[in-house]
């Protein structure tokens, strides 16, 4: 497996914006913020822990969003929507010790199979004595950073091993990118969508929502992005091994460029999974968690398809490089208004300009343009998204 | 049995004149700050009793030690503690003599060695028989002087410090400030003895009942007991009987006596008796009554403009700080 | 030296008497008598009755001029026969000698030392067999030690009578007859850290006073079980010494507190719950304890054995929160309370 970074060409932020908690210790937290994936929150109530037992959250893969980095109820609440509620329940007894262990080591204490404590529980040795980090479930972003990840030193510690990491990282962006372009032959298709109904939409649909429940025309685009790329399965899944390897459902890449310098491209998983509002929250979720430095493991797993969008501080269009295993990369550049010709009448209309990077081997010219088409139709109907 | 009165001179009843009217006026201000909420929690008033603090105060000196009840401002104003410092310690205040800790009810300035208003009645006994001891050990002529009232003696701690100090021949002198109720509850109502002396007495120590109304017997009587406390006459006691003119607190509806007698009592208000001796002219009084008024403004003007302990001070005085003896 | 806790405690009282003149002994029977459980034996004859100072009994008059004597500029030690009778004295010790200082803003300091018997363990029933010495603890403006060691019987006096503050030390009777090695020099001690009696590596045990020698029997046979228990002996029960606890717990990850008193608003409940404060995320298992019975301590020899902490009763609570199965030791029944 190959990480999932960000292509180093003109990816820049998305319309969304960081939640306000967030972002008064973005500016902090943005150099590292990489390196910060693994430093899992150290905080937990025991009345949470309680909830997550119940919902089988692994604590592990939650980030906190409370006081100090705590998770909290809601944490975990959403932890149990996003991946579809309770699956089974164990309720093993587990001594605070040792889950205080297993979220600073990374380890999944569901695969935890005999406690040695009182009553069976999981006490610190059980965690201890477990291999981390958990083999079965690949972590790209851990494996490569993996000297970044050794227990008992705090990454925020060193200004200068922040220096040394981001430089890190700049390295490993080319050389991926270096072989995106050497190995994946690419072509670039560009449409440009009317924006009218979408934006009109949201806009009315905001009109009655609370402050905290309101849409962004982004999330439209990446729904758009989502459901086009399950209409043509050829722009989603992996090149492995000299073929193309669909895939089932959509894992939803989002380039975020961070504060400071630097890009990652966290995932949304199962994005086909979820309605328009779901698909906002978790976007929010997710570049707040890259704002903060607080991604979690489940941030990280490989997209099936990545969106790149400009934002309004952006250029008009973006043709971006793929990320490797991926065969297809869906660009947004920031809606500008234009002169537009329809029915042979003349108006000026909100216009973005759309675009695909394709992998050749995958898919020809005529998938993609059928992508960018869907995508416009979808946006044309955004009641229907 | 009754102690010969002194000479009594002009200038000295001046003297005891003043000091009973700065008590009294004192705590009539103090029931307008109070109204004001400028003072709050208990406030026990001494209006009447004035004779009995200012008669003994003058029968000791300066090394000897007292030990009050929580119905103290005239104890310590008439043992020297300041008028501003006592008031600032109602106000809660820093500058007050127990830096606000402590309010009306624990007045405490060892700079006089006067030991505090003690809020548990009969709880200050035991202490003045260790000062009496502490004085007695170490050889020095000291006399600890201990009020309390007669609702005091129906206590365990009364009996055990009587007989603990006639038992060691303890320098104290105990005076009992008998205004015949404890709280609302009146000297028949609670004491099988109310002869207050008799029972003193049987402890083996010398005993007597004075007018605590009249502040120059209270004083004879007092000068005369502390004289043979400090020459090893061992502890001696004084009833005193006195009144109070005033609720017991700020909360008390006063259902337990009536109006009359409150009336009755008050014709014999210790500063006008002193007055009718004839030893006080009035231009004198206004003269003394101008120069109270004068002190206690300038005790409020004193707590007004005094500060607040600073609440990261708050865990300060729970043990002894650095540099402490 | 071979000697004893008795003997200890009376040299600690000889040397305070000698050394400073300000200092002198008051209490029901400590002089003429020789000490109700004979601690002051032979002080009567050696300094006098000025000094060893028999009082009627009046325990409030007596503590409460103990009190008076150290506003006055003595340096007075007080002893109160037992713990039970230290209640007729309440009033002078909480509503005096602990608040003087802070009613009277910083001025009325109270440098009285505070000594009684303590604990059951002698078939002397509910009036003389008491543990209180955790109420006291609760009281702000007292310092409150347990001597369990022939050292801290010898030494901890001295530094009390240093303390410009009221001090209380509580006396294990059933350790006075204790006997052991004592360095010719013993001396003063220090009264401000808890001491680690026994290093181990699997649970902490937390005691003081009486019931330090039975935890420290039991961690000795579960060093047999091969289970390393460490032994902290907290010595002093207000201020309670938080760091060497947490540092230990923070080790052993496990923690089992022993107190002669009863388990409801204890010591071993105020402990407890720091431990939860300030170590929870150290711990392995639930905090156990093992107190005393809820009742007043019987004169039946069986039924007040039954009634203590035993050394079974702490075995057993440390195989609880190791999460073994706890062994019955030669079939005795474990009344005592181990939660």
């Amino acid at each position: 497996m190959t990480p999932a970074l960000a292509v180093p060409t003109a990816v820049v932020d998305l319309l969304v914006p960081a939640p306000l908690s967030a972002a008064a210790v973005a500016d902090r937290a943005v150099p590292t913020a990489l390196v910060v994936v693994a430093r899992q929150p150290l905080v937990t109530s025991p009345l949470v822990r309680h909830l997550a037992e119940q919902h089988d959250i692994d604590l592990t893969r939650v980030a906190g969003t409370g006081t100090g980095g705590a998770i909290t109820r809601h944490d975990v609440e959403n932890a149990s929507r996003l991946a579809g509620g309770p699956l089974h329940r164990t309720n093993r007894p587990t001594s605070p010790r040792a889950r205080r262990l297993a979220t600073q080591l990374g380890v999944d204490l569901a695969r935890i199979e005999h406690g040695s404590g009182p009553k069976g529980s999981i006490i610190g040795a059980d965690v201890l004595a477990r291999p981390r980090p958990d083999s079965k479930t690949p972590r790209p972003l851990q494996e490569v950073f993996a000297s970044d990840l050794s227990p008992g030193r705090d990454p925020l510690r060193s200004a200068d091993a922040a220096t040394a990491r981001t430089a890190n990282m700049r390295r490993r962006t080319a050389a991926l990118m270096a072989r995106s372009k050497r190995e994946i032959p690419h072509y670039f298709l560009s449409t440009e969508i009317d924006m009218s109904e979408a934006i009109g939409w949201v806009r009315d649909t905001n009109a009655t929502r609370f402050v905290t429940e309101r849409l962004l025309a982004a999330a439209l685009l990446l729904r758009a992005v989502v459901i086009a790329a399950l209409e043509v399965p050829e722009t989603n899944g992996h090149w492995v091994d000299d073929e193309f390897r669909p895939a089932s459902g959509v894992h939803l890449g989002v380039a975020v460029s961070m504060r400071g310098g630097g890009l990652i491209a966290p995932c949304i998983a199962d994005a086909h999974t979820r309605s328009l509002d779901e698909l906002m929250s978790a976007l929010r979720d997710v570049v707040g968690r890259v704002r903060t430095g607080r991604l979690r493991s489940g941030d990280l797993v490989d997209p099936t398809i990545t969106v790149t969008n400009l934002g309004d501080q952006g250029a008009t269009a973006v043709f971006g490089v793929i990320y490797p295993p991926q065969v297809a990369l869906a660009g947004f550049g920031k809606i500008v208004e234009r002169p537009w010709a329809e029915h042979g009448l003349l108006g000026v209309r909100p216009i973005v300009v759309a675009t695909v990077s394709a992998d050749h081997r995958a898919s020809d010219g005529q998938s993609g343009s059928r992508f960018l088409n869907r995508i416009d139709t979808h946006l044309q109907a955004p009641e229907k998204l | 049995m009754s102690p010969v009165e002194p000479m009594m001179t002009t200038e000295h009843a001046r003297h005891l004149q003043h000091q009973m009217l700065r008590i009294r006026r004192f705590e009539e201000r103090c029931v307008e700050l109070y109204s004001a909420a400028k003072i709050r929690g208990f406030l026990h008033l001494y209006v009447g009793e004035e004779a009995v603090a200012v008669g003994v105060m003058e029968a000791l000196a300066a090394q000897d030690a007292v030990v009050a009840t929580y119905r103290e401002h005239g104890h310590a104003l008439a043992r020297g503690v300041s008028a501003g410092s006592v008031m600032a310690e109602m106000f809660g205040k820093v500058e007050g003599c127990s830096r606000g800790r402590g309010g009306s009810m624990h007045l405490f300035d060892v700079a006089t060695r006067f030991y505090g208003g003690n809020a548990i009645v009969a709880g200050g006994l035991p202490i003045a028989v260790g000062l009496a001891l502490a004085a007695k050990m170490q050889g020095q002529p000291i006399v600890t002087a201990c009020f309390f009232g007669e609702g005091a003696m129906a206590e365990g701690e009364f009996h055990e410090s009587m007989n603990l100090s006639a038992l060691w021949r303890l320098p104290v002198l105990w005076c009992c400030e008998n205004n015949f109720y404890a709280m609302g509850t009146a000297l028949a109502r609670s004491e099988s003895e109310t002869n207050l002396a008799v029972k003193a007495a049987s402890y083996e120590m010398p005993a007597w009942t004075v007018d605590g109304m009249d502040v120059v017997a209270v004083e004879a009587a007092a000068t005369n007991a502390v004289d043979a406390i400090r020459n090893g006459g061992g502890p001696h006691f004084l009833e005193l009987r006195t009144y109070r003119f005033r609720a017991h607190s700020m909360y008390d509806p006063e259902r337990y006596r009536d109006k009359a007698e409150v009336e009755r009592w008050k014709e014999r208000d210790p500063i006008t008796m002193l007055e009718a001796r004839g030893l006080v002219d009035a231009s004198t009084i206004a003269e003394l009554e101008a120069a109270v008024s004068a002190e206690i403004d300038a005790a409020v003007a004193f707590a007004e403009a005094g500060s607040l302990e600073r609440i990261e001070d708050l865990t300060r005085f729970v043990v002894s700080e650095v540099g402490a003896p | 030296m071979k000697t004893t806790y008795r003997e200890a405690l009376r040299a600690g009282l000889r040397d305070a008497l000698l050394r400073d003149e300000r200092v002198f002994l008051m209490g029901e029977d400590v002089g003429a008598y020789g000490g109700c459980f004979a601690v002051s034996l032979g002080l009567f004859e050696e300094f006098g009755p000025e000094r060893v100072r028999d009082t009627p009994l009046s325990e409030s008059a007596f503590v409460g001029a103990g009190i008076g004597a150290a506003i006055g500029g003595m340096r007075p030690i007080v002893e109160l026969m037992t713990v039970n009778f230290s209640l007729l004295a309440l009033d002078q010790i909480v509503n005096n000698a602990a608040t003087l200082l802070h009613m009277s803003g910083g001025q009325c300091h109270v440098p009285v030392v505070i000594r009684t018997t303590t604990g059951a363990g002698r078939q002397l029933a509910a009036q003389h067999s008491h543990s209180f010495e955790g109420w006291y603890a609760h009281i702000p403006g007292l310092r409150v030690l347990a001597p369990a060691t022939l050292e801290d019987a010898r030494g901890m006096l001295w530094t009390a009578l240093q303390s410009p503050d009221p001090v209380m030390i509580f006396e294990h009777g059933a350790l006075l007859g204790m006997d052991g090695e004592l360095a010719d020099d013993a001396g003063a001690v220090e009264i401000d850290h808890a001491a680690i009696r026994r290093s181990g590596t699997d649970v902490t045990l937390i005691t003081y006073g009486g019931t330090l020698h039975k935890t420290l029997a039991a961690a000795e046979a579960l060093a047999a079980e091969g289970v390393s228990a460490e032994v902290i002996d907290l010595r002093t029960l207000r201020p309670l010494d938080d760091a060497t606890i947490m540092e230990s717990v923070g080790r052993t990850h496990r923690a089992v507190i022993v107190d002669e008193g009863w388990r409801s608003g204890s010591v071993s409940a105020e402990i407890s719950a720091r431990i939860m404060e300030q170590a929870f995320y150290e711990l392995d298992a639930p905090v156990g304890r093992v107190c005393t019975a809820e009742i007043p301590i019987p004169y039946a020899k069986q039924l007040e054995e039954a009634a203590l902490p035993q050394v079974p009763a702490i075995m057993a609570a440390v195989h609880d929160v190791l999460g073994r199965m706890s062994t019955s030791v030669d079939g005795v029944p474990v009344l005592a309370e181990t939660h």
